[in-house]
């Protein structure tokens, strides 16, 4: 079955060869929401476009973009800030490294447009540490955007100014959490905070910040040129616009698929990732980057939303749907991801940073082959100690991804233990 | 204090810090820097960049200790990094980690007494749809297999640049 060819919003001018630079980007619509934003438009008339399209956030928590922007106190006396979170350490995920390696002018365009919207005169993209090519590549468009007075004073003449910064995060997975984030960014170590307050009101350097993902970001440029009504259509009507689907594992066609929010999981996997890898039958799916509880093979003919996920007890989190077939062991599966937490830990809550510890050693204890069938009502017990214990949602979702394996593979898990494989 | 930076590192500093009200923020981006320079980042070079950022070298201690991109100790020219998440896993790479240490003979974690490889696993890099991947240095190699893990090490072990 050839898949239907479905309209793209984030990826349309993909296949344009050298799009990354100012030029070629201009000459396909480049840098035209940014004139209709600053010179047609009042911040409060973005803000009920971007309101209108229901943007929700594509980082993981899904948060709807413009009631976050919203949340930024108007008359204060400080300065605000806006951070890109470019920091994608999700396991699974890689489509904002698609974006800002393809099409980084798009997300630049997104940026200096919320920066207006919003009233902010100084941005940072904090990208990964590990995307060193990426950040090259940014720089460039950055230093393009300056020239072109996009960037910079008085932007288009308009007395709106904005300074744009890269800035390198150095391998901590806990600092794509919005508030680690801040404080990585301050120079410190990645420690999330306690909110509230919230950084729409005290963020970055104790003054009111934004922080949006770079995928959200992107998004910004078409909802200006077509409008808040058009891109909620393309959508789902609470969550509106496209998806890209990072798609990995198991699968005959890896890569990012640019789709509808809503569209059928079975379908991604099966029409336009190709299918599974020759000889290899689906085992299980993790829907939302390695963070999202795990869906069983049968459970897969489910639409890919917000909300639709969270009702089958997972999450739509970063979009990235990880396929794993029938040879693959669910205690590898277990293994990655406790091992994962454990590593990514950064220690400051006692449940999050002991409790993957021992969850860890436990998996080892049973991968090794010297597990008790105990042993994962014990692995519930330390995931249940953790839920809802720790500042930010790496304990809830450590948590989560280990209680969901351990109850949809328990007999597998079982029989492992006591070598009836 | 002898260690210094380069005339060349010196004028970066100082244009990294003009980006931020606040010096300490230009720490991560400084400690990018050292890294290039020094190689790895010891107690004096600590103590450099905690002077320049006008803060307590335990502050500079506290972000080297947490980030795994820092270095405490030198690494090899080449610093071989290997993803071992899941979609790598999936796609092989547990072997391909075996393969490599039985090849360079040194245990994930360990430098050929040459100096010249590190060999490392790392989590996600976020380069999944060319997974089994590994980062050497600054570089992606996506789509991996022992032939082409044999080919890149090769030509790394070629090179007789210094």
């Amino acid at each position: 079955m050839t898949p239907m060819i479905k309209e793209k919003l984030i990826t349309r001018n993909l296949e344009i060869e050298n799009l990354y630079k100012i030029e070629i980007y201009k000459k396909y619509e480049g840098y035209q929401a940014l004139r209709k934003a600053l010179l047609q438009m009042t911040p409060e008339q973005i803000l009920e476009e971007v309101k209108k399209a229901n943007l929700r956030g594509r980082g993981g928590a899904g948060f709807p973009a413009g009631l976050k922007w919203g949340f930024v106190p108007k008359d204060i006396d400080k300065p605000k800030y806006l951070c890109v979170n470019a920091d994608e350490g999700e396991p699974g995920t890689f489509k904002d490294r698609f974006i800002m390696t393809n099409n980084p002018h798009l997300l630049i365009e997104g940026i200096i447009i919320t920066c207006y919207c919003v009233g902010i005169h100084t941005a940072y993209i904090y990208i990964r540490g590990e995307y060193e090519h990426v950040a090259q590549r940014l720089e460039q468009a950055i230093k393009e955007a300056y020239k072109n007075n996009y960037l910079g004073e008085s932007i288009l003449n308009t007395g709106f100014s904005l300074n744009l910064y890269i800035h390198r995060g150095a391998g901590a997975y806990i600092c794509g959490e919005e508030t680690a984030l801040l404080e990585s960014l301050e120079g410190k170590r990645g420690h999330p905070r306690l909110k509230p307050p919230f950084p729409a009101s005290v963020g970055l350097y104790k003054c009111p910040t934004v922080i949006n993902n770079v995928e959200t970001i992107s998004n910004i440029p078409i909802i200006i040129l077509k409008g808040g009504e058009w891109f909620v259509k393309k959508g789902l009507p609470k969550d509106g616009g496209t998806r890209l689907f990072s798609v990995s594992g198991s699968v005959k066609n890896p890569g990012v698929y640019e789709l509808p929010t809503g569209i059928n999981l079975k379908d991604i996997i099966f029409n336009y990732a190709g299918g599974m890898k020759e000889g290899k039958e689906l085992k299980a799916v993790i829907p939302g980057g390695l963070s999202a509880p795990i869906l069983k093979a049968e459970e897969i003919d489910i639409p890919m939303d917000c909300e639709s996920l969270m009702n089958a007890n997972s999450m739509l989190g970063s979009s990235a749907i990880i396929v794993i077939d029938n040879e693959t062991p669910i205690i590898d599966v277990l293994r990655i991801i406790v091992n994962f937490y454990a590593h990514e830990s950064c220690g400051q809550c006692t449940p999050c940073r002991n409790g993957t510890w021992w969850m860890k050693n436990i998996v080892k204890r049973i991968f090794e082959g010297n597990g008790k069938v105990s042993d994962i009502d014990n692995l519930l017990r330390i995931a249940n100690n953790i839920f809802g214990k720790t500042l930010c949602p790496m304990g809830d979702a450590a948590s989560m991804a280990v209680r969901a394996i351990l109850e949809k593979f328990r007999e597998e898990i079982e029989n492992y233990i006591q070598g009836k494989e | 204090m002898s260690l210094k930076f380069s005339p060349e590192a010196e004028k970066q500093i100082k244009e990294i810090i003009k980006h931020y009200p606040e010096k300490q923020s230009a720490l991560l981006p400084i400690l990018h820097l050292a890294q290039k320079e020094f190689g790895y980042i010891n107690e004096e070079v600590e103590n450099l960049v905690a002077q320049i950022l006008d803060i307590k070298p335990i502050k500079v201690r506290e972000v080297v200790t947490f980030y795994t991109m820092f270095h405490q100790k030198p690494v090899g020219k080449y610093h071989i990094q290997v993803c071992r998440n899941i979609s790598c896993s999936l796609n092989g790479a547990e072997d391909l980690i075996n393969y490599i240490s039985e090849k360079l003979g040194i245990k994930v974690g360990e430098t050929t007494p040459d100096q010249k490889f590190t060999l490392s696993v790392v989590e996600c890099l976020g380069a999944c749809e060319h997974a089994p991947c590994m980062q050497i240095n600054s570089e992606y190699y996506g789509n991996l297999d022992k032939k082409k893990i044999d080919l890149i090490l090769e030509r790394l072990n070629n090179d007789t640049d210094d």
